[in-house]
């Protein structure tokens, strides 16, 4: 089969290369080729099932923590194939940090968990960590709303301020790339607003992708979307070509809410 | 109009009923047993009155009634009006009885008499009587009862302090010399086996000859001492008149205390009370532990629960990380889980006969032949002791601690562990600063299972190293103060030991009750402590009150 033709886009900060994916003997993945452009947000959409979030969790090898999981093809990162049996993975993760589709801060205190990254990649200094722990929650635009309650238990935040404490502690490791999978599936609009607006700030710093359920926000928040459907890659472009007059009639009866 | 539906057989409100029914029962049972050993328990000390009672064929009994039960009518076999009473009229050697049943029909008057004395003394169980005079070496101190009970109080001070002065050359200087001498003993043996070459094996000899002869010295000083304390407290007696008129003389220094129950207001009897209860709580037993205190039992079962913790926690929750969290679920690692699991099950005094095996002459006796090789044939580690029983008891418990880990390590959240994986942690790190933490109350809850198991077992201590009497505690000032290969008491046994294997049981009735009361008191406040703690911790974890 052939792959989609790619769009000439500007300097990319990861390259998918045919990457193939199976769970046990089923393919998940076929021949998926994309670049994510460098500090430009990179949407994933599609169905349920067509495998956006496993190649989303591809991108920092997450993936090595399910049994039975094969890949083949590359992820190049920094010039280099993320599945090279040299890369450390943790380092790796530390490069391209995740935040999931549930909110899942750790059960310690808000400080306590946008330290976490930083004090495992050996930061000690007391001085250094509040340092590091303001400017990430700061980024993640929560300072303000919990700057007052920096040692009470994360799990007492809403729903919104958890999930902008996960992204927080993601940039608190200070990553190049920042993977979001479906980050707003179980926000109310107010706080799902809130994060775009957050995606829009962080994107001047970071290269983004992000899974999403969700076409309008797709449209609203990202520069690139890549249409998923079967775990094959159907159409990658820029956003509002996409949306606006997409090449595949696959991709033109999705968007339009034909299926899906 | 009203429409007929076929009436079904509401079951559900009978099943609803039923399940009812049957938790009541078992709070019933429960509460009942805790009431019972409560309330017995805590009456066992408290002062009885002293009944003087007057009986139809002329003599007269004087003691506190214990129970009362009906006779059935000779005719009918049916239970009429008609009793018999259980007196306590103590005196042992003089009646030979502590307890004595006594028709109600005999009994022809009853009094509470004011100036009725009763003695509890170091040997043969309580007295009744009325006070007659106290004597000294130097003649008659005291007489008629009110001189007598007034001149009674500073003599029984006095010699309350003299047993405390010669315990104290008892078990402190003495104890502290024959220490002393049993390390030259060890001395001299490991000399003569070592055999080094002269002059050194001289040098060394006489040295420890010296050492012995100052150690000696020092012995006799102390045991000249002894007597003639001895000697001071052998000094003076009460001289008490019986029910039926007869004297008998009891020795001050024998006298724990003494009161006149019938004369005491509620404020009296509430301090005789309290100094009954701290003899009890914090005293040495007596009369093959029938009497006294049992603060001996007390301190070894609380010592014991506490290295059995120290040894079980790690343990178990180190296996169970490795079962959870490491190793590849399959047959193998289900199989080992239900091992774990009927491990739990297996009759204690199997874990006791393998603790004896394993730990007493396996372990223990290696240590010996290898670092106390001088006592042997005395064994020091190669016997029952505090440290196997612990060990034991530990094994015992481990499974519980293992269950209660695992469902914790399970309980916390596979996107947690992720989130921290997505952040570069290694499984090792998650594990140490995520998971464990969060699974810590699941580790508490083995925690309190396994020292409420541990607290109540007793059959396999039996052959691990808990004893009837241990003369000494397993912590003192002997360095290095803390001997774990020691021997200890332990409430269980002890309620087995003075309910069930003592001469006197009928007498020793009470105190079982109230050493029981005492060890479910204990074994209760441990897990108290361990539960308020755990949900500190849960309270924590869930995000109130960090």
């Amino acid at each position: 089969m052939t792959a989609p033709a790619l769009p000439l886009i500007e300097k990319p900060a990861m390259r998918v290369i045919d990457l193939k994916l199976w769970y046990g003997s089923s393919l998940a993945l076929d021949s998926i080729s994309l670049d994510l452009p460098e500090r430009r947000i990179t949407a994933f959409i599609g169905p349920s099932g067509c495998g956006k979030s496993t190649l989303l969790r591809c991108l920092n090898r997450m993936n090595d923590l399910v049994d039975g999981v094969r890949t083949e093809g590359s992820v190049l990162f920094g010039g280099r194939s993320i599945f090279d049996p040299e890369v450390d993975v943790n380092a790796l993760r530390k490069r391209i940090g995740m935040v999931f589709q549930k909110s899942n801060p750790f059960p310690k205190t808000v400080y306590e968990n946008v330290a976490y990254g930083p004090r495992i990649h050996g930061v000690r200094a007391k001085g250094e960590l509040d340092g590091i722990v303001e400017r990430g929650l700061r980024a993640a635009a929560l300072w303000d709303e919990v700057k007052d309650r920096l040692h009470e238990s994360a799990l007492q935040l809403s729903g919104g301020q958890q999930q902008r404490l996960c992204i927080a502690r993601a940039l608190a490791v200070e990553p190049e790339v920042l993977l979001l999978d479906e980050p707003c599936s179980a926000l109310d609009p107010v706080a799902t607003a809130k994060i775009e607006e957050l995606l829009l700030e962080l994107r001047e710093h970071y290269t983004i992708a992000i899974v999403t359920h969700n076409m309008q926000q797709a449209a609203r928040v990202s520069d690139y979307t890549a249409f998923l459907y079967l775990g094959r890659l159907i159409e990658f472009g820029e956003t509002r070509e996409l949306f606006v007059k997409p090449r595949e009639q696959q991709t033109q009866d999705y968007i339009t809410g034909r299926f899906g | 109009m009203t429409t007929r539906t076929p009436r079904r057989l509401d079951l559900s409100a009978l099943f609803t009923w039923l399940t009812g029914a049957a938790l009541a029962l078992d709070l019933l049972l429960i509460v009942g047993l805790l009431v019972l050993v409560a309330v017995r328990g805590a009456g066992a000390l408290w002062p009885h009155p002293v009944w003087s009672l007057g009986l139809a064929d002329g003599t007269r009994v004087l003691g506190e009634i214990h129970s009362r039960e009906p006779i059935p009518d000779a005719e009918t076999g049916r239970l009429g009006d008609a009793g018999r009473i259980r007196v306590r009229i103590g005196n042992r050697d003089v009646s030979g009885l502590d307890f004595r049943w006594i028709d109600e029909t005999q009994v022809t008057s009853r009094e509470t008499p004011r100036d009725a004395v009763l003695v509890e003394r170091l040997e043969w169980g309580p007295f009744f009587g009325f006070p007659a005079e106290i004597r000294t070496r130097a003649g008659v101190v005291a007489s008629g009862p009110d001189s007598v009970w007034t001149a009674f109080g500073p003599l029984h001070d006095a010699k309350v302090a003299l047993r405390e002065r010669l315990r104290d050359v008892e078990r402190g200087a003495i104890g502290d010399v024959n220490h002393e001498i049993e390390r030259v003993r060890l001395a001299e043996r490991r000399l003569e086996r070592e055999a080094p070459p002269e002059p050194a094996r001289s040098e060394r000899a006489a040295a420890l000859a010296a050492r012995r002869a100052e150690l000696e010295a020092r012995y006799e000083t102390h045991l000249a001492e002894l007597r003639a304390l001895r000697e001071e407290l052998a000094d003076g007696e009460l001289v008490l008149t019986t029910a039926d008129g007869a004297q008998h003389a009891i020795p001050l220094g024998q006298i724990v205390r003494a009161s006149q129950p019938n004369a005491l207001g509620l404020g009296g009897k509430l301090s005789l009370y309290a100094d009954r209860i701290a003899e009890f709580v914090g005293g040495q037993p007596r009369e093959a532990n029938t009497e006294g205190g049992i603060f001996p039992a007390l301190f070894g079962t609380v010592m014991m629960v506490f290295l059995m913790s120290l040894f079980v926690v790690p343990f178990g929750v180190v296996a169970a990380i490795y079962l959870r969290e490491y190793a590849r679920e399959g047959f193998v690692t289900r199989a080992i889980r239900i091992a774990v699991n009927n491990l739990a099950g297996v009759p204690s005094i199997v874990f006791g006969v393998f603790g004896l095996g394993f730990f007493v002459y396996g372990v223990g006796g290696s240590i010996d032949r290898l670092f106390f090789a001088d006592a042997l044939p005395t064994p020091t580690f190669g016997t029952g002791g505090i440290l196997w029983a612990s060990l034991t008891l530990s094994l015992l418990t481990v499974p519980v601690v293992i269950v209660a880990t695992e469902e914790g390590l399970a309980a916390v959240p596979q996107a947690v562990r992720q989130g921290s994986r997505a952040l570069g942690a290694t499984h090792f790190e998650t594990l140490r600063r995520v998971v464990i933490p969060a699974a810590a109350p699941g580790m508490l809850t083995g925690l309190i299972l396994a020292m409420a198991r541990a607290a109540g077992e007793v059959a396999p201590l039996m052959i691990v190293g808990m004893v009837k009497l241990a003369p000494t505690l397993p912590i003192d000032h002997h360095p290095p103060f803390v001997h774990l290969e020691r021997k200890f008491m332990h409430l269980g046994f002890h309620i087995y030991d003075v309910g069930f294997q003592s001469p006197n049981v009928e007498a020793a009735a009470p105190l079982v009750f109230a050493t029981t009361a005492l060890l479910i008191a204990i074994v209760v406040s441990l897990n108290l402590t361990a539960i308020v703690l755990r949900n500190r911790l849960r309270r924590q974890l869930a995000g109130r009150g960090v």
